[in-house]
């Protein structure tokens, strides 16, 4: 299963970021192998709106099954959504950490978006 | 002759302006009413409303039985209103300009236009001003489709239209002012009063429009806005002091030219100010 994870940094050991839409990077983690892809969400970070609608499309574009991310406003939600991509918001510490707590059954899925969109 | 009332900082009195130049003349005139998140001139001109005509923007809606999922349409969105995740095309109508650029890039003709509602506009008048304004609904954020549709009441022959614009400097700034013959800006004399003047001096300069200055509380803060005024040539047109009459006015909705009669003729001098200015400048051929 590919996991996104956004990032401050382009590496597992790297914080996460709390953004999604405008995330410095997002990582696609392989649950099994902890391999990863590195997105470089520069172009969305300066986005006039709808970052996170271009965030969602980005990751649903390279599989991904799961998003862990701080807060996910309202459209982001429903791309994510329309792409089957259940979504994990509050989550903090380092991108690694964050995955393999995931997987210990730590985190529930968000069961709508957890802040506002960015008027 | 159109003017717009404009002011970068909010709260200087571009409506107190606009009002009391609508009333005090004795001609027939428009005021249109730009400021379409929070219009409030009507509270002042108390005008009759004969017509309220709803304003649509297009919206994109998509044949899937057509659509192949090609991304054309996500790809010339420059507003991220339009997406495609798996075999879902997905549209965000509270971001979408209804530029229709989806529409005439998408091979499969799989697109056509709907209409979404944002605001009305309540067509009205009193005494010899006929008024228009724009309503934008709640929690909308395009603004500049409804100043458009406002501005198209605009009759050209008509010997004035005062435009009283929103604050700031975007977008619906912008559209409030762009083509009109003067932008009289009203700021007052405190660093945040020129710092948002500035603003609204430097986008006036690229839209190319004469403009001259209202200082309102003039009495107070500091010379800057003066000083600012000298170097940018840009005549002041008008002084309002600091006073409490006018304060006292304003807060129970009557116009300054009720409460102190005396301001009728400067509000008439103030528009032959601007009407000189604008003659001038088209005898020189701009």
């Amino acid at each position: 299963m590919k996991i996104a994870v956004t990032s401050t940094g382009k590496n597992l050991n790297d914080p996460v970021d709390p953004r999604f839409g405008r995330a410095a990077f997002i990582l696609i983690v392989d649950s099994d192998t902890f391999s990863y892809e590195t997105i470089d969400n520069t172009k969305n970070v300066n986005a006039f709106k709808g970052a996170g609608i271009q965030a969602a499309t980005s990751i649903s574009e390279k599989d991904a099954e799961v998003l862990l991310t701080g807060f996910c406003g309202p459209n982001a939600f429903s791309t994510l959504k329309a792409a089957g991509i259940k979504v994990v918001n509050d989550v903090t510490g380092v991108v690694g950490d964050a995955v393999k707590d995931f997987l210990s059954g730590k985190y529930p899925f968000a069961e709508e978006a957890n802040t506002e969109g960015h008027w | 002759m159109i003017v717009s009332i404009a002011s970068g900082k909010g709260g200087t009195g571009k409506t107190t302006i606009s009002t009391n130049m609508a009333l005090s003349l004795k001609m027939s005139l428009t005021l249109i009413d730009c400021d379409v998140e929070e219009p409030n001139a009507h509270l002042f001109i108390h005008p009759e409303i004969d017509e309220i005509r709803k304003v649509s923007v297009p919206v994109p809606e998509v044949d899937m039985e057509r659509c192949s999922l090609c991304k054309k349409c996500v790809e010339i969105c420059q507003f991220n209103a339009i997406t495609v995740v798996k075999k879902t095309v997905l549209i965000f109508p509270n971001l979408c300009h209804g530029c229709d650029g989806c529409r005439i890039v998408c091979p499969e003709n799989a697109i056509r236009m709907g209409e979404r509602e944002i605001g009305v506009m309540e067509i009205g008048g009193k005494d010899q001003i006929r008024f228009i304004n724009g309503r934008l609904n709640i929690g909308e954020a395009m603004a500049p489709p409804l100043i458009r549709s406002v501005k198209r009441c605009i009759n050209n022959d008509e010997a004035l239209t005062i435009i009283d614009a929103p604050p700031g400097t975007s977008c619906p700034v912008i559209t409030a002012i762009k083509e009109t013959d003067f932008v009289l800006l009203v700021t007052e004399p405190t660093p945040f009063g020129l710092h948002d003047l500035t603003l609204a001096v430097e986008a006036i300069k690229i839209l190319d429009i004469p403009c001259g200055l209202v200082i309102n509380r003039a009495d107070i803060g500091d010379t800057h806005v003066y000083d600012y005024a000298r170097e940018e040539k840009i005549p002041i047109l008008m002084e309002i002091p600091f006073d409490r009459k006018i304060a006292e006015s304003y807060a129970i909705g009557e116009p300054i030219i009720d409460a102190l009669p005396e301001w009728k003729e400067k509000f008439i001098r103030l528009y032959e100010a601007m009407k000189t200015i604008v003659n001038e400048r088209k005898r020189k051929g701009k």
